[in-house]
């Protein structure tokens, strides 16, 4: 009688320690959070850096061409809105169940902040200064390169600052097509009533973002020398 | 493919729309319930946990939002408040709360649905708010108004279009996060997704992918009109929404 009351207990989660925090859950199974929380930093840098690649070049097309920026920003705005969820659901069909479909859902909503901060950080740039270097002979290119960009990086940060730490809390919902990091944790967690698992992922996940945010507030530090002393106003 | 050509048929089927059992039944406890196999009833359930979710974030940021932006006070509270919530995973508190006290199902989703709805609710109105020329709200105070009608009939009106981009925001945000409702046992479109990833049915994966990104798109849509109507004419050229 008393083995089948364990039992039960044990089942239902009542009785039993079932704590929110656990050392030993850590030393049981570092391993394997490890490994999670690997995953979903790389799967978080990769898609971020992929982003990048894209929305440069994206913007500036944009840019310097008024005519492309309305589908360019529509386009980009119709992936922001249809769920991540959804997103995947509608990729897994075609590249399977695994890590290709969250990476290019990842991507796929990077690539607006990126967009839309890149331009917006691009078009900000004071004309005087434009004008000044295309007096001074600037051909287009230089002038992107050497003017527009870094005028227009505050911005750029401050779009892959919001960027970065959505895609980590994103990586989760890769559950559903059963590639989501630390988000398979959770859900393992969840599944079989085991607090130290869920809040231990939970924690590690928004520790990965408040990481990552400071990683790009020092970069940026160290590639905008000369906005250190306004850096406060802009980030946002 | 036949992926397409399964999802057409989904689609295409009436008895998905309705229901092998009709749409609607009475749960064991006598409450309504939303059979779970027809489109029509799992998006009607879609929508109520999203309003009641947003409901519930609007009562409370929209009075916080007016107060804090009237005596321009916690900017930099309501900017974290906004920042934490996008860097915590709606996944993370879904299953914190299902191994909680406040346990599975729609209850604990429209509650963590609220969470989410809160910030955008909070930020665009305080910004909306503490955005209000200072010359227009010295002229008020100038002309004997109290503290209560400047913020009622001076500021408020001149916040609406922010505020309106805030619920916008917020609502559609909600109805593309409860899909992961599915994952916690609870209901909704995300349903379709759920189980045909379970039963490898992969048309109707698609379709409940299409179904969710249409709803969420013609939410928007919807929205966006409600927003250009509750602006002033003479606002609509400067709306930017702040979050």
């Amino acid at each position: 009688m008393t083995a089948s009351g364990a039992v039960s207990r044990a089942v239902y989660g009542r009785g039993v320690d079932n704590p929110w925090l656990s050392l030993d859950y850590l030393r049981r199974s570092g391993g394997e959070v490890w490994e999670h929380l690997q995953i979903h930093t790389t799967l978080t840098v990769e898609a971020m850096l992929i982003a990048i690649a894209l929305a440069l070049p994206l913007a500036m097309i944009a840019r310097r061409s008024p005519r492309l920026s309305g589908p360019i920003l529509g386009l980009t705005g119709v992936l922001y809105t249809v769920p991540s969820f959804a997103l995947f659901a509608l990729l897994a069909p075609f590249t399977g169940i695994g890590r290709t479909t969250v990476l290019i859902g990842l991507v796929a909503y990077a690539l607006l902040v990126l967009v839309r901060n890149t331009l917006v950080g691009l078009q900000g740039v004071d004309p005087d200064i434009v004008d000044a270097a295309r007096g001074l002979g600037y051909s287009p290119t230089r002038l992107l390169l050497t003017v527009e960009l870094p005028n227009a990086l505050p911005s750029i940060v401050a779009g892959l600052r919001i960027a970065t730490v959505s895609t980590v809390a994103l990586v989760t919902v890769g559950v559903v097509v059963g590639y989501g990091g630390l988000g398979q944790l959770m859900f393992r967690g969840m599944q079989s009533n085991y607090r130290a698992q869920i809040a231990t992922s939970a924690l590690l996940c928004l520790a990965l973002a408040l990481v990552l945010d400071l990683l790009l507030v020092l970069a940026a530090r160290w590639a905008m020398p000369w906005a250190r002393s306004r850096a406060r106003s802009a980030a946002v | 493919m036949s992926t397409i050509g399964d999802a057409w048929d989904y689609l295409t089927d009436p008895v998905s729309w309705t229901g092998a059992h009709g749409m609607f039944g009475t749960n064991l406890d006598g409450s309504l319930r939303f059979q779970q196999d027809s489109i029509i009833a799992l998006a009607i359930e879609h929508l109520y946990m999203s309003f009641a979710a947003v409901a519930i974030a609007a009562a409370l940021a929209l009075p916080l939002g007016l107060w804090l932006g009237h005596i321009r006070r916690g900017g930099g509270a309501t900017t974290v408040i906004s920042n934490v919530s996008r860097a915590m995973p709606t996944l993370a508190l879904l299953t914190l709360f299902s191994a909680s006290a406040i346990g599975f199902g729609n209850r604990a989703v429209i509650i963590a649905a609220a969470i989410f709805a809160f910030p955008p609710i909070l930020t665009n109105t305080f910004t909306g708010m503490a955005g209000v020329d200072a010359d227009v709200r010295e002229a008020a105070f100038g002309q004997g108004m109290t503290r209560r009608q400047v913020a009622l009939r001076v500021e408020l009106p001149l916040a609406v279009p922010l505020i309106a981009a805030g619920l916008r925001t917020s609502t559609t945000q909600t109805v593309a996060t409860v899909p992961l409702a599915a994952l916690v046992a609870g209901g909704g479109l995300g349903v379709i997704i759920n189980t045909g990833v379970a039963t490898q049915r992969y048309g109707q994966v698609l379709a409940g992918g299409i179904l969710i990104a249409a709803l969420c798109l013609g939410i928007d849509q919807l929205l966006s009109r409600v927003q250009r109507a509750a602006t002033p004419v003479p606002l609509r050229a400067t709306t930017v929404a702040a979050a």
